[in-house]
């Protein structure tokens, strides 16, 4: 009996060892995301991780053959967590700038939409300094948005920071905003085409100055962290090449998020 | 260093948004707690029950879900809210925010004094009864000064917690003390460096209000400490006067 026991624990011993052995050859890469950006990145009713950059990150990982686990985390301590070692690469529609790059690597882009505002429809604002003079404008805090808007609108209208996007959205549609500024495509999806969104339009043009809006989303790592750098910047290519982007970008678009 | 120098003018205004939010919560919410305290203590249960269940919803659910419930949730009422004319105070994230914390501060404080009142040593109240004091007498004399001196070290304590709980009210996008902390992280990158900074704001400011609380303390407990020797006192007095 004693001996079946012992023999049992042996072949269960060894079949983790073999396990662990092959997941070993798969380097271990953790995602961070921020799971409150839809259609980018977002948690659906089951509690699960969906979206575009959640697509694309299990792609990437299977193109670079990365063992790949995400971890969930509030986007103003997403750089931090990443600089902390909380996780190895954020892939959560973070756009690539100057001042995000002083602290952390950028992939090439995966993706790159413009920002534009979001009023009442109808509301007849006009993007400019006078026209926004003593609006109050939500945005989410820590984006290039929010940057954008302090340091082009800073001294006429009132900035409200929020967590997260979905906030601002919730105060638009409650009157305590009068607009919001963020990425159109997210904006479209996450609020316009959605029932809190009904009686709200975009107004003014599309937004991507590289000052502000740098060149597109990409894959933030951190810095000196080139073997992953580049084996993401591989696997992008090889994702855009086998037509693996174009089906996850049809899953969610119209029209190619890619940007020319 | 150059980053927390250059930050400090909007940490301190952050501060001062904090310091405001907490003496506002805080006065009304005493001014709330009293009354509260007795109505919670009466043996009419039309009277206690519905006090009772106000003060336990509040100490029995986090403020992040109750602030979230009044600013959001008004939201959502909006047409009603505007209907009746309250809107334009429920549209500004400040009152919701005021709001919050008094209803918050005004339930613990409740329980604070209720514990007092109930403390007060009932060989007190028998001899106040037996000086032929009325009920109102009775606990303006009596009853409430002593358990005003009772409460002090649980009520400290209380508005220490609500000075530290205002800490949530940036959910919201006020900009207290944290809110600011976080808007600078957000372009800086640099959360320990913030937000040690903003930890010894917070330091800074609970020692005001320890040091506020344990003058009233020492105010309020003449009585209790040895009376200064004055019969030394008298001596040196007339040794100077010969």
């Amino acid at each position: 009996m004693l001996r079946k026991i012992f023999a049992a624990t042996l072949a269960a011993l060894a079949i983790t060892l073999v396990a662990s052995a092959a997941s070993a050859q798969m380097k271990k890469v953790r995602i961070g995301t921020e799971g409150a950006y839809p259609p980018f990145n977002y948690i659906d009713s089951d509690g699960k991780l969906q979206g575009f950059d959640v697509d694309i990150a299990n792609a990437l990982c299977v193109a670079a053959k990365f063992d790949c686990e995400f971890v969930v985390q509030d986007w103003d301590g997403i750089i931090p967590g990443l600089l902390a070692k909380k996780f190895d690469a954020i892939i959560a529609s973070m756009s690539i700038t100057e001042e995000r790059k002083q602290k952390v690597d950028f992939t090439d882009r995966y993706y790159n939409t413009p920002a534009k505002f979001v009023t009442k429809a109808g509301a007849n604002i006009e993007i400019s300094k006078a026209g926004l003079k003593g609006k109050s404008v939500g945005v989410q805090r820590a984006t290039i948005h929010e940057n954008f808007l302090r340091d082009n609108f800073g001294d006429v209208i009132e900035i409200r920071s929020y967590a997260t996007q979905d906030e601002a959205n919730a105060d638009l549609a409650a009157g305590r905003v009068d607009l919001v500024l963020a990425d159109s495509v997210a904006l479209d999806e996450g609020f316009l085409k959605t029932d809190t969104g009904k009686g709200f339009a975009f107004t003014g043009p599309g937004f991507s100055d590289p000052k502000w809006f740098g060149d597109g989303a990409g894959i933030a790592v951190r810095k000196g962290d080139d073997e992953l750098r580049e084996a993401l910047n591989k696997a992008i290519k090889q994702i855009r090449d086998d037509g693996t982007y174009k089906k996850i970008n049809d899953k969610y678009f119209e029209f190619d998020v890619y940007g020319g | 260093m150059e980053l927390i120098w250059d930050s400090l003018p909007r940490l301190f205004d952050g501060a001062l948004l904090t310091i405001q939010i907490t003496a506002i919560s805080v006065a009304i919410g005493l001014l709330a707690a009293v009354p509260l305290a007795l109505l919670r203590l009466s043996h009419n249960p039309f009277v206690r029950l519905p006090v009772y269940a106000y003060i336990f919803y509040f100490r029995g659910t986090p403020f992040i879900v109750q602030l979230f419930l009044i600013y959001y949730g008004s939201g959502q009422f909006r047409d009603t809210l505007e209907a009746v004319g309250l809107w334009i105070f429920f549209r500004e994230a400040y009152f919701c925010a005021v709001l919050a914390l008094t209803l918050n501060t005004a339930a613990y404080t409740a329980e604070i004094f209720r514990g007092a009142i109930q403390g007060v040593p009932f060989g007190e109240i028998e001899a106040a009864r037996a000086c032929g004091m009325s009920r109102g007498l009775l606990y303006r004399r009596i009853i409430l000064p002593k358990a005003l001196r009772l409460a002090l070290p649980a009520y400290s304590n209380e508005v220490v917690f609500l000075l530290q709980t205002t800490s949530i009210v940036s959910i919201i996008a006020l900009l207290d003390l944290t809110g600011v902390a976080r808007v600078i992280i957000a372009r800086s990158f640099e959360p320990y460096k913030l937000f040690l900074t903003a930890a010894i704001f917070y330091l800074v400011m609970t020692y005001g209000v320890l040091f506020v609380f344990k003058r009233v303390e020492f105010w309020l407990s003449g009585h209790l400490r040895d009376r200064p020797d004055d019969s030394l006192e008298a001596e040196a007095d007339t040794a100077i006067l010969r």
